[in-house]
């Protein structure tokens, strides 16, 4: 369980965040929407202890992480799966190397059981484990390198919580799609919460059933599908000005799915 | 970072790796430095001394000036020109492509995993490379005192065996050691603060070795006008 209460965050006089209050659920999907600079990946960095709040709490299973000890907070991330924007892949490791760097570093197992994981991973995220396991990262593909470190994030401590920065941004349709699919696959599959922080709203109404939308570092919606179609929030309809249609088209496709 | 070289873990082949890197890459422009250095004030000195007629005191000089000042600084400047740059790049760029962030979020801790190693390689290397500069740099004094002052081989390596004393040596590795934390300490900070991208890493790169090198310029000239002296009642 994620929530946060009452929340302020800014850097030196700027504050990004204000008064920023949720709670996300075991196993619950989320998508935080918002326009570049609206201060969504600010909210994944403070879930995660990497900032700490000027005001507010923010509990990981009731446990209030910013006022957590360092180590207190690295044991606590090691429950937690974060891909980052551009995947943040270390570039100097092997592409088995940075799927297998948990277990390398906090377990005692040889390469070769490891190497077995990361193969077992790599087939997971759907990747050719023989042609890439010994590649450096720069030479994936935008798409193939974000399923490297959703699989580097997985192949922690069957995480509790799953954070996606960006996700999809820069990648082309087929990438996308298939990093969409991982996603719904791991949401479906394993009981965890997640939260995908995206600008893309195709990409999000795809995800997730719960959609926050952030405005200059506030809530200006928080609920579902339908509330989401039908807001009167000026903030919340200039943000999905453009996306209407496939916002209708989205609805149509539930419709007929029965959701 | 000094509490981290007491902690756990330690990283052992990281480490090495750094030793290699650090130590291994260094060795050539150390050697190279120390050679030309060494030649090039044992032919000014020579000049000078053969004007008054003592030239045969070139061993002894050499040997004071490089054990003592030139070997420490001079290695000291040369690594901070390679080895600083190269953290504060390679932690930079970890900073901005959010890699330093992603190795927090598997609960590792970047200051022990990535600076700790390059301190403890620092400290033993920097003293390393500075025996490799005063051997090489001594070594080719002596071809100056044979090929260009003609001063007798027996002379002049009695010229520095003399002045090779426990007090100046002690001092010509103590020197090191201080240069060591110099660059690791800036090198290591600049790289974790920079921010701003590539344009940023760039920025803090050149500030490292800049601040580096003024540093250790500085830290050598304290040392040799108020430590020395302290120093030399008890050597």
């Amino acid at each position: 369980m994620i929530e946060l209460r009452n929340v302020d965050f800014g850097y030196e006089d700027k504050l990004v965040l204000k008064n920023i209050s949720f709670r996300i659920d075991q196993t619950e999907s989320v998508v935080i929407m918002g326009p570049s600079g609206s201060g969504k990946s600010t909210i994944l960095r403070l879930v995660l202890g990497l900032e700490c709040p000027q005001r507010g709490e923010v509990l990981i299973d009731s446990q209030n992480i910013s006022v957590m000890s360092e180590k207190e907070k690295r044991e606590l991330r090691k429950s937690i799966g974060m891909v980052f924007q551009d995947g943040a892949l270390f570039d100097s490791r092997t592409v088995g190397e940075n799927v297998g760097y948990y277990l390398i570093e906090h377990t005692k197992m040889s390469w070769k059981e490891i190497e077995k994981k990361v193969v077992e991973m790599l087939g997971f995220v759907g990747l050719d484990a023989d042609e890439i396991i010994d590649k450096l990262p720069e030479l994936l593909s935008g798409g193939m390198q974000r399923r490297v470190a959703i699989g580097r994030a997985l192949l922690s401590t069957n995480p509790r919580i799953m954070l996606y920065d960006e996700p999809t941004t820069g990648l082309d349709p087929q990438s996308t799609e298939n990093v969409l699919a991982l996603i719904n696959k791991l949401t479906r599959e394993r009981s965890i919460s997640t939260i995908v922080v995206t600008h893309q709203i195709a990409d999000a109404l795809s995800i997730a059933d719960r959609f926050i939308v952030i405005h200059e570092g506030e809530i200006a919606y928080d609920g579902d599908f339908v509330g989401l179609r039908e807001c009167r929030d000026e903030r919340v309809r200039a943000f999905l000005g453009p996306f209407r249609a496939s916002m209708d088209l989205v609805a149509e496709k539930r419709f007929m799915n029965g959701v | 970072m000094v509490a981290s070289l007491f902690g756990r873990p330690i990283y052992i082949a990281e480490t090495m790796e750094q030793m290699y890197l650090i130590g291994i890459g260094s060795l050539f422009l150390v050697v190279l430095t120390g050679l030309f250095s060494g030649q090039g004030f044992a032919i000014a000195f020579a000049n000078e001394l053969a004007d008054f007629g003592a030239k045969d005191y070139l061993g002894r000089i050499m040997s004071l000036a490089i054990v003592r000042e030139l070997g420490p600084t001079l290695t000291g400047l040369m690594m901070a020109a390679r080895v600083a740059s190269g953290i504060t790049a390679e932690i930079g760029s970890m900073k901005v492509s959010n890699q330093l962030d992603a190795m927090r979020s598997f609960g590792i801790d970047p200051i022990r995993k990535i600076a700790v190693p390059r301190l403890i390689t620092l400290i033993i290397m920097v003293p390393t490379m500075t025996i490799v500069c005063d051997a090489v740099a001594i070594f080719g004094a002596w071809l100056i005192a044979l090929f260009h002052a003609h001063i007798s081989s027996t002379l002049y390596w009695a010229a520095i065996r003399e002045r090779l004393i426990f007090g100046n040596i002690f001092v010509g590795l103590v020197k090191p050691v201080i240069f060591s934390f110099v660059i690791a300490f800036i090198s290591c900070y600049k790289g974790f603060t920079s921010e701003g991208g590539t344009k940023g890493v760039g920025q803090a790169t050149t500030d490292s070795v800049v601040m580096s090198s003024i540093t250790i310029l500085i830290a050598n000239f304290i040392f040799t006008k108020f430590f020395f002296p302290i120093l030399k009642g008890y050597l």
